[in-house]
């Protein structure tokens, strides 16, 4: 269980819904991967009136998850805000998923514009869920404006290159032991999803990975297993490495026959 | 037969000619006051069943794989059968191996026979897929084409005329109206288009360029014109083409061949494609009425297949109904 301001879901799985082959392939993809969240977007998506996408929209309600609408495709605050607001009329939900590019090719966050843009939207009303990079004093400063999720990158959006800094991760996580961490973006296989729970993060977000997949459906599954595989060794308890073997069975006191 | 076509789409089209080619008698009604109103208007014009597998169903590549035996037959003179050529940026190579191992029917070729088959894109990519087997038309000319050859075989085509769903006077009604259908199973993907037109680049068969985000192809068409496509949105409105959407189809075809740069830019266009949810275009038959709707991005290459899934529906109702009666 995993808790996103006040509301509680069974899966540690949140999916994204763009670049599948089908609609019909992306329901059945989140049903494999037992998904209790979905994100939306819907900046291009309303350009000539509001319910220009609804088809597609319903389709995702139908599914009968929790919607995750986001702010994609919005390169200021001012242009972020005026979305979410559109997200809240249209999925009468006040979670949104606050992305501020930043860099149209990586799609690196603005982490100034975001803070700004966090700032007026928690004070509107809205659960924020920010996407960010995993600098410390961001997350910080998140936090201070009345973000009560935070959902880090682990690698550039859509580049498949799994964790690059696990340290950064790690810090993020030793210091809010409370805020449910969320790693959003940069995954490519389940062990990297795997990877990045077993370091005590409480889901991952992912998109590409599923839906450029030769079979996006199995590849649900495979990271729906792999993050459970994370979630359940963190909380087993792992061994930490160490620098030299060490016999299970103590050397000392054994019986020498020879 | 007497048979009423709903449509002059691409679906509706086709649809007529292979009743009229199997000796219907057919009228085929357009709402529209030209044919040039219809988003099939619009479209690419491949025949790529082998690389749209990337993304769709088996049925779309088995099916479309017979598309271009039908247009041949129909359009001798209008079918380009070069195949298609699928290339990379160099910093984006992952997705050439992506969607090699996502697609059937391809061979990886190298610089000196990139060179060979597009003397334009000389030097400028090392690897390529090469679909040998796929085709591309121009989806203007043929649609004009298919009407002449619909009336001179008889069938009869009104324009700024909307047809009945189930007109009582005919044996068979062929309902292909696209986002028109009260159909609550369909719904709308914008795709937008521009069309440039340059002497410094010639290309023989359609290019796609792999990218994460922005895929785009380039198709050639008669005097130094290229067709750039197309986006693929999640709307049912009927917008022009937003600015995001045309700066980014420029900038790819320009990754493609600086040499775009300088093109004339001719027209910007859009459309809104019918689609179910599984993004397989369906025929369906209720009494004496056939549906054909659903062709999502796969109009001129899954329309053979169901016009002669309808035909063939049409003529066993009837042969049927002849053997009862």
């Amino acid at each position: 269980m995993v808790t996103f301001y006040d509301k509680e879901v069974a899966s540690h799985f949140l999916l994204g819904t763009a670049q599948y082959p089908s609609p019909q392939i992306l329901s059945e993809a989140a049903k494999a991967g037992e998904v209790d969240i979905l994100t939306v977007s819907l900046r291009r998506e309303t350009a000539g009136g509001q319910q220009a996408g609804q088809k597609f929209w319903e389709l995702i309600q139908n599914l009968g998850v929790h919607v995750l609408p986001n702010t994609a495709g919005c390169h200021s605050a001012r242009d972020a805000i005026l979305t979410a607001k559109m997200a809240r009329d249209l999925f009468k939900t006040n979670w949104i998923k606050l992305e501020v590019i930043g860099n149209s090719d990586t799609l690196q966050p603005d982490l100034f514009q975001l803070v700004v843009a966090a700032e007026e939207l928690c004070a509107d009303g809205f659960e924020v869920f920010p996407y960010m990079t995993d600098d410390l004093v961001l997350a910080e400063r998140l936090l201070e404006v009345g973000c009560k999720v935070l959902m880090p990158w682990c690698a550039p959006i859509g580049s498949a290159a799994g964790p690059l800094n696990l340290t950064a991760l790690r810090t993020l996580r030793s210091y809010f032991p409370d805020t449910p961490l969320v790693v959003d973006a940069g995954l490519g296989r389940p062990s990297h999803a795997t990877t990045v729970m077993e370091l005590g993060y409480d889901a991952v977000l992912l998109n590409t990975a599923v839906a450029k997949a030769g079979d996006p459906v199995a590849m649900a599954r495979a990271f729906k297993h792999a993050i459970e595989a994370g979630r359940e060794g963190y909380l087993a308890g792992m061994l930490e490495p160490r620098d030299f073997a060490t016999p299970s069975t103590p050397l000392i006191g054994q019986a020498v026959f020879s | 037969m007497k048979v009423l076509v709903n449509g002059a789409g691409i679906g509706g089209l086709c649809a007529a000619f292979e009743f009229a080619s199997r000796g219907a008698e057919v009228t085929l009604k357009e709402k529209s006051t030209e044919l040039s109103v219809n988003p099939s208007w619009q479209a690419g014009g491949m025949l790529a069943p082998w690389c749209e597998g990337e993304a769709a169903d088996e049925i779309v590549v088995a099916e479309g794989a017979k598309a271009v035996h039908w247009w041949k037959k129909a359009l001798p003179n209008e079918v380009q059968h070069h195949g298609t050529l699928v290339v990379v940026a160099p910093r984006d190579a992952s997705e050439l191996s992506r969607f090699s191992t996502q697609t059937t029917n391809h061979d990886m070729i190298d610089g000196n026979r990139i060179s060979e088959l597009e003397p334009s894109l000389a030097g400028r990519y090392r690897k390529a897929l090469f679909f040998k087997e796929e085709a591309h038309i121009d989806p203007r000319r043929a649609m004009l084409a298919l009407a002449d050859k619909l009336q001179a075989m008889g069938g009869r085509i009104e324009l700024d005329a909307t047809g009945e769903p189930d007109d009582p006077a005919y044996d068979i009604v062929v309902n292909a109206v696209g986002m028109a259908e009260k159909d609550s199973r369909l719904r709308g993907v914008r795709g937008e288009m521009l069309i440039v037109r340059t002497p410094e680049v010639a290309l023989s068969r359609p290019v796609r360029l792999l990218h994460p985000r922005i895929p785009l192809y380039v198709v050639p068409r008669a005097d130094h014109h290229f067709m750039i496509g197309a986006t693929m949105i999640e709307s049912d409105a009927d917008l022009k083409p937003t600015v995001r959407s045309v700066v980014e189809l420029l900038n790819a075809s320009f990754t493609l061949h600086p040499a775009f740069a300088e093109a004339e830019v001719m027209e910007m266009n859009s459309g809104v494609r019918p689609a179910f949810a599984d993004n397989i275009p369906r025929v369906e038959k209720r009494g004496r009425q056939i549906l054909i709707n659903g062709f999502y991005r796969h109009g001129y290459l899954m329309a053979p297949s169901l016009a002669v899934q309808a035909a063939d529906m049409a003529f066993e109702l009837t042969n049927t109904e002849d053997i009862t009666s």
